[in-house]
């Protein structure tokens, strides 16, 4: 547990104060959004690892529930159906991350018939870790932050490391986005729920709920639901964009630092993101498959922005229509937060179980830059969360120099924009980083198969 | 349906999609506004003529800019407001009786020869309105020795205190009612130019405050009144305005505070045992060149490096 002077709220080192824009979204109840009238798309990719395989054909029926893509392998997490319908089609279709993706296309019936035995409550306190794991990997759970690591892949650490602390993310650092904010507030019991049924996998640990300190609503809530639970802290963090980033978090919160090149539970920690707690706690306590999500629709193309409760698979242009549609032209539709989110060509993507919010932006909020010198104002440097020379990597990246970019810790940025946010010359700077890590990443591919090859 | 669909196009780059309001032009421009009130006093103390050379110094600086990126084919960047910030700094360390066309040699000096030929914004190893103004000190020694006030030369405190002679007040050197360089003489005016760019977070009050505090410091150790040494001369306009630098200064703090020792040390022991009766300047342009070692020696230790075994 990490002390700080007179009980300040905890943070990191470097960071940005984007302004947040939650004013427009915190303020706005979660709305349910259970009957999808266009058909719903569920693509084999919603996590990472192995894509997964369709178990079901064109002209199949299936039910809500129903295992629609099948895992493959440990790295990788099941697909269930969100509605009751008749398979349209399994062909490759648009991806929240801007490529083409094998997806199921089910047309909704409108019936939600259920396959056999969900609703089942289990006692997970008189299950063992394993019994919980297997529970958690058929309702296929995944983080719902945004990366979508398998959510039992991350509980099942190896035997040498010490789990000690388990940290639920609440920080919810990108600036429009709610969703997290409304579920801890809105559901605060189940988000309690979620984090002791991990706390019960690992009896050594202590939980945490971290929520940056401009939700002091949800700080209180939790305070309260907490009080009588020994294992559970509630720690508040300084506003302050990356504070969500995995590894600011842990940093934060229990003081330490994740290495390069390492995993939380190398420093004997493991985060979830609000929703993956709530997803658990729905997988074990009301026995129902990863099937829905909480996301935030924004900005200023859309009349209203508001936080819904969706079925995955529902087409983001439903969602947008259902916010009061546009008001103008949007200039740049965004998955994700503005700082780490992915532009988007088309609204006909679906809601994945990684898609924390939809920003549609209007011309005035799309800022579009011109490059120009660096003036070595050093304002990257002092936001950079992982303490990095954004500047020297950037020549590096343009002068192709991958060896100095690696040298120079290049492959260490977490890509969350702080440097090209507060850059005053408004220069590429993660943007350079984001291509200069892919060519490493591709280049360390080939040799590794060259090397494969030439011995056999 | 689809057709419809085809005509809509949107903005795609890759995150973050949102950008901080400042430009370099912004800073630029707050530089010269912090600027204003120290040159603004200096026209109603040295006189009218004072307005001819900041804006020969402005003018010169700025159009030598857009005529050497017009000639080479770049693309003009004079908007940035960049040169005009040098111009007025190189007129704030000049004589108000300098002649104008020194001032409009020495703007250009330091735009091409300092700043242009070395790759321009943000590649010059150097501060071009100081390079300048050492230039013109050795090419126009008496020209730029000779500080008047209002026609009458005067000498300047830091010269008093070598050559002995009654020195101003205190007060006068921190109101800036003494001889000196048009821009450096109020340390009142540049200390509240100074703390608007530290309070608006365009500069980082580190490097001013190590710089003026070893000045201090040490000038006591040296035998001369620490607080009358950082009123006069142009430690406060070098420590505030000219070492704080972007290009020509460290980019982290730890790097900042050994350039602020650099220079400190480096003042007072020109002020104190060198030819010259002020070593701002030279301390400046000499940590300047220290810069990119003190960068790599100040590298930031990375999050969660791991040792190489």
């Amino acid at each position: 547990m990490k002390r700080t002077l007179f009980n300040a709220p905890r943070t990191f080192k470097g960071g940005i104060h984007p302004p947040d824009f939650k004013k427009f979204t915190e303020g706005n109840p979660i709305q349910m959004y259970m009957d999808p009238q266009e058909d719903l798309v569920f693509p084999m990719v919603q996590h990472i690892g192995a894509p997964c395989k369709p178990l079901v054909k064109k002209g199949d029926e299936c039910l809500r529930g129903q295992i629609i893509g099948e895992a493959q392998g440990w790295v990788s997490s099941p697909i269930h159906s969100s509605v009751s319908g008749r398979v349209k089609d399994v062909k490759p279709m648009l991806h929240p991350n801007g490529s083409k993706v094998m997806s199921v296309i089910i047309e909704n019936d409108h019936m939600y018939r259920e396959v056999e035995g969900m609703h089942q409550s289990h006692d997970y306190h008189q299950m063992s870790k394993e019994e919980i794991l297997s529970i958690i990997r058929e309702a296929g759970v995944v983080g719902m932050g945004g990366a979508g690591f398998p959510a039992h892949v991350k509980l099942s650490p190896p035997a040498d490391k010490k789990i000690d602390a388990i940290i639920v993310n609440g920080a919810e650092c990108e600036p429009y986005l709610s969703s997290d904010f409304r579920l801890l507030i809105e559901e605060p019991t189940k988000v309690v729920e979620g984090l002791k049924i991990v706390l019960h996998m690992f009896p050594e640990a202590k939980g945490y709920i971290a929520i940056e300190d401009n939700k002091p609503t949800a700080l209180a809530v939790m305070r309260n639901l907490t009080l009588e639970e020994p294992r559970i802290q509630v720690v508040a963090l300084k506003t302050k964009y990356p504070q969500g980033g995995e590894k600011q978090l842990i940093d934060a919160v229990i003081g330490r630092e994740v290495p390069s090149g390492g995993l939380p539970a190398d420093v004997g920690c493991i985060v979830h993101n609000t929703d993956t707690v709530v997803a658990i706690y729905r997988a074990l306590l009301e026995g129902r498959p990863l099937m829905r999500r909480v996301i935030t629709i924004a900005g200023g193309a859309v009349a209203h922005s508001v936080t819904f409760k969706a079925r995955i698979g529902t087409s983001i242009r439903e969602l947008v229509e259902a916010a009061g549609g546009l008001v103008c032209p949007p200039s740049k539709i965004i998955c994700g937060g503005p700082m780490m989110g992915t532009a988007l060509f088309s609204l006909d993507v679906p809601v994945t179980k990684g898609t924390a919010g939809i920003l549609v932006f209007d011309p005035a909020e799309d800022h579009i830059t011109r490059e120009s010198a660096c003036i070595r104002c050093g304002k990257c440097v002092s936001a950079c969360p992982i303490h990095l020379m954004p500047l020297m990597l950037n020549q590096f990246a343009l002068d192709m120099d991958w060896s100095s970019f690696e040298k120079y810790h290049g492959m260490d940025c977490i890509e969350c924009g702080s440097c090209a946010y507060i850059c005053p010359a408004k220069r590429h700077l993660t943007q350079t980083f984001k291509a200069g890590k892919r060519m490493i990443q591709e280049q360390r591919r080939k040799a590794a198969a060259e090397k494969g090859g030439s011995h056999g | 349906m689809a057709d419809e669909k085809k005509k809509v196009l949107y903005h795609l780059s890759i995150s973050p999609h949102i950008r901080a309001r400042h430009s370099t032009t912004s800073i630029m421009g707050e530089v010269l506004l912090a600027l204003m009130p120290a040159a603004l006093f200096s026209v109603f103390y040295f006189g009218i003529r004072v307005l001819l050379v900041i804006g020969v110094c402005m003018a010169s600086s700025v159009l030598a800019e857009w005529i050497w990126q017009k000639c080479t084919k770049q693309p003009v960047t004079i908007q940035d407001l960049s040169a005009c910030v040098t111009g007025l700094l190189l007129a704030m360390n000049l004589p108000a009786s300098i002649p104008l066309w020194m001032a409009a040699i020495g703007s250009v000096f330091a735009i091409i020869i300092v700043k242009q030929l070395f790759g321009g914004i943000g590649q010059n190893f150097m501060n071009p309105a100081l390079t300048a103004r050492c230039f013109m000190l050795v090419a126009w020694s008496s020209a730029m020795t000779n500080f008047t006030v209002q026609g009458v030369s005067t000498a300047t405190p830091l010269t008093l205190i070598q050559t002995g002679g009654e020195l101003p007040s205190l007060a006068d050197c921190f109101l800036g009612t003494i001889s000196g360089s048009l821009g450096e003489t109020s340390a009142l005016l540049l200390l509240l130019g100074g703390l608007y760019l530290c309070l608006r977070g365009i500069i980082d009050w580190t490097l001013p405050a190590v710089y003026i505090a070893v000045v201090f410091i040490l000038s006591y150790c040296f035998g001369r009144d620490g607080l009358y040494e950082i009123m006069s001369g142009g430690l406060m306009l070098g420590a505030f305005f000219m070492a704080t630098d972007y290009t020509t200064s460290p980019m982290t703090r730890k790097g900042r505070i050994i350039m602020g020792i650099g220079c400190g040390l480096i003042t007072a022991l020109i002020r104190s045992f060198g030819g010259y009766p002020e070593g701002v300047s030279f301390s400046i342009l000499l940590m300047n060149i220290c810069v990119p070692l003190i960068d790599r020696v100040t590298m930031p230790k990375i999050y969660g490096e791991v040792k190489s075994k």
